[in-house]
């Protein structure tokens, strides 16, 4: 069986240049294993060689990334190779956002495995956990026999297109994805072991860490209401008949924008709720009631606003989860500033 | 209080001339039920059919999953209020077919009713699909309007559920399994030394189809309150709820609500189960609150030391298991929280609408979120189209092959809140 073929980064310290004073090298080729490389090598066996290494200096790369990728990346694709390892990097900042970089870029172009290795605290690890398998290591070059062995497991795994387990089981940085896996016990027999143990304060684990919430602070007061132009915007799945464009009655996967300038009402013959989280007999009774179309017009012939804004944004917020809210939430701002308005009712359900 | 469950193993039912439980086999006279239920003037048209563990079948949309189950002695009768008459129920010999229950479908109230599939992969996703199902697919008169129907349905179910329940009136179960509780007074005396540990029971009553019934009554607006486990068991809450089908409770979630069976199995063994609080789920954050904080001080007044804390549904539902997991902390009563997530389909997204830093200890039942894709099968109950529209669902979810693509929060059940499945999340 031919090897699959390795290339691997190192920086110019463990790709044996120089150290701090040599941190400006410019991206070398050496066409064998340097330093941590010989260990990969040996470790990888008959199944697969370090073809080639390429050395960069950690301010060179930092200070001109795209022009350090773009060359980088080029050398990696001469060698055609089966799979990229990087570092492993520890606690080294710079040399950590390189090789995160380089094994983010590789993969997502070249389409090939890769594997690297950092201390999780390095900013790398942070930056790049999600699209690169980064095996923990220790905070320094004394954990690097431990961590070999545990990247190159990692890498013939990949090369051999085998399924890859969990953290814990491979040694990877949480990649920050939730899968559902089944266990022995019931949910409710779980959790009364779980309660068990914390009265008796033994140790357990927790199955879901709370989140940390992004938190947005709201934007200053409008200073001239009678002069502003406001918008409506509800996530309670308020559409025209029919559902245009199909928002889903729940985890909608899009929002809608619809034409409202010749419209002072909603009525139940135009308009419709999509949403499946609420009891829709009164919004299809009267589509106002969720969105207050009928309350804005009136307001703005009493000139209490500027004027309301000739389309309204809707989506369903039922289990939609937070990132595609977010999303949505961040299209519908841009083309709200396009379009010069101060503010938003946004109502929910 | 101390109930006696007799149980008769359900493998097989079978349409006949006659209703009757022989051997193992329900035997449904379709005639008879259907004039028994046909006595509420709001059904135009019933009929049933069956679904049986491995078959290629798939029922959808479903409303409510009932056990059916009949009292035999100790006072009332099942489903107290709404079947039964009005009185205490949780006492006494009740019969309950295990391995069977009743899953109303027909025509879809609204966008909350979910999916059993009884093989193929979206089998694995609840226990509903290794049981026998009976199946009334009900049709209401014309115009009914969505509230009546609702509980049209719901009403009908139950009723099917005490009519196959009776059929074991005269016969002797083939096990029992007899459950106690204590009088709150005699609990420390009895088991000196283990951890008192409540159950708090978070039902919802949101109104607008969001209801929950003990005894009959929509506990929408009541102030919590306490029940005996075993008044659970005999059917006292009946879920009128049309949350997501992965997790809403639904009435055969309530009657083996595992958290009660486990606290109840182990009490006086290594805890002491010190009772029930069933506490709200409102829409409104004043209502959360107060029953949040009364709901801890209910259970310090009993000396509680420890509680779970089970939500059901969704987005604000995670304020009030919050708000009761901080103020049960406050009290000094550490709390295991039951819920579910909301990942996305990557599972990369932040899971809860709420959060709150005493949520130390948490039971996850999975990410609603995630998507697959479940084969055709020869044989559909209900009416596959109704796939596009209900949570979970959209508009090429039926795929040109007959398969269905969803979220498993169509799945009814999938991700029960009351900690009824297996399935949970692991970071990866």
């Amino acid at each position: 069986m031919e090897k699959k073929r390795i290339v691997h980064y190192l920086n110019q310290f463990y790709g044996q240049i120089g150290g701090e004073d040599k941190a400006d090298q410019i991206p070398i080729i050496r066409k064998q294993p340097v330093g941590p490389g010989i260990v990969f090598g040996n470790l990888l066996g008959t199944e697969a060689e370090i073809v080639a290494t390429i050395i960069c200096g950690d301010s060179y790369f930092a200070e001109n990334q795209d022009a350090a990728m773009a060359t980088i990346l080029q050398i990696v694709d001469g060698f055609k190779p089966d799979g990229l390892i990087a570092g492993p990097a520890f606690n080294a900042g710079r040399y950590g956002l390189a090789c995160g970089a380089v094994g983010e870029t590789v993969r997502r172009e070249l389409k090939i495995p890769v594997v690297t290795g950092m201390y999780p605290e390095n900013p790398g690890a942070e930056m790049y956990h999600k699209p690169v398998y980064i095996i923990k290591t220790g905070i320094n070059a004394a954990s690097m026999r431990k961590t070999v062995p545990i990247m190159t497991a990692l890498m013939k795994k990949l090369l051999n297109g085998e399924k890859i387990g969990f953290p814990e089981e491979e040694g990877y940085i949480p990649q920050g994805y939730r899968v559902n896996v089944w266990m022995d016990k019931s949910g409710a027999d779980r959790g009364v072991d779980m309660l068990l143990k914390k009265l008796k304060d033994e140790p357990f684990t927790t199955e879901l860490p709370m989140p940390v919430f992004d938190r947005v602070n709201p934007a200053g007061a409008i200073e001239d209401i009678k002069a502003a132009k406001i918008a409506l915007i509800t996530s309670g799945g308020i559409v025209p008949k029919g559902n245009p464009d199909r928002i889903e009655s729940a985890n909608a996967s899009r929002y809608g924008k619809y034409d409202i300038h010749k419209i002072d009402d909603l009525t139940s013959e135009e308009f419709i709720t999509v949403h499946g989280g609420y009891d829709p007999v009164y919004a299809l009774e009267d589509p106002d009631r969720v969105l207050p179309l009928d309350a804005m017009r009136i307001l703005e012939k009493e000139k209490a606003i500027g004027s309301l804004f000739n389309y309204f944004y809707a989506t369903v917020g039922n289990t939609t989860s937070v990132s595609n809210s977010k999303k949505y939430g961040e299209a519908i701002a841009r083309d709200m500033l396009e379009n010069g308005i101060q503010g938003a009712i946004l109502t929910s359900t | 209080m101390k109930l006696t469950l007799g149980k008769f193993h359900v493998r097989d039912i079978q349409f006949s001339d006659k209703s009757y439980f022989h051997e193992g086999v329900l035997h449904i006279c379709k005639k008879e039920l259907a004039a028994h239920l046909l006595q509420d003037s709001r059904i135009k048209e019933i009929d049933f059919d069956i679904a049986r563990p491995g078959e290629s079948t798939r029922i959808v949309p479903v409303k409510d999953i009932i056990q059916p189950r009949y009292k035999v002695s100790g006072g009332g009768q099942v489903f107290p209020g709404f079947v039964g008459e009005l009185d205490t129920v949780g006492q006494g010999v009740t019969h309950s077919l295990e391995g069977c229950c009743v899953a109303t479908t027909g025509q879809i109230v609204a966008f909350q009713e979910g999916i059993i599939d009884m093989s193929g992969p979206g089998a694995k996703y609840n226990s509903f699909s290794r049981m026998c199902i009976l199946a009334p697919l009900i049709t209401p008169v014309d115009n009914i309007g969505k509230h009546a129907h609702e509980e049209t349905v719901r009403i009908a179910g139950l009723k099917t559920a005490a009519y196959l329940g009776e059929m074991t009136k005269d016969l002797v179960p083939e096990e029992t399994e007899t459950f106690k509780t204590d009088p709150i007074s005699d609990l420390s005396k009895l088991y000196p030394g283990l951890p008192r540990v409540v159950y708090t029971y978070m039902i919802q009553c949101q109104g607008l189809m969001h209801d929950t019934y003990v005894y009959g009554l929509n506990v929408k607006g009541i102030l919590p309150t306490m029940i005996e486990p075993t008044e659970v068991l005999d059917g006292a809450i009946v879920s009128g709820n049309c949350a997501s089908p992965g997790h809403k409770n639904t009435s055969l979630h309530h009657m083996q609500n595992p958290v009660i069976l486990n606290l109840l199995r182990r009490h006086g063994k290594d805890l002491c189960f010190a009772g029930v609080i069933i506490t709200i789920e409102s829409a409104l954050l004043a209502d959360k609150k107060r029953s949040a904080f009364y709901a801890s001080n209910l259970a310090r007044l009993i000396g509680a030391e420890g509680a779970i804390i089970t939500e059901e549904g969704g987005g604000n539902p995670e304020t009030d298991l919050m708000l009761n997991c901080k103020y049960f902390e406050a009290n000094g009563i550490k709390t295991v929280l039951i819920t579910d997530e909301y990942a996305g389909r990557d599972g990369a997204s932040q899971g809860l609408a709420d959060v709150t830093p005493e949520a130390d200890a948490v039971i996850t039942n999975g990410n609603g979120n995630e998507y697959i894709t479940l084969p055709k099968m020869d044989k559909i109950i209900g009416k596959l189209e109704n796939v596009k529209i209900i949570t979970g669902g959209n508009a090429s979810s039926i795929g040109e092959d007959g398969s269905v693509s969803v979220e498993i929060a169509a799945i009814m059940g999938s991700l029960c809140e009351l900690g009824y499945e297996k399935m949970t999340t692991r970071l990866r």
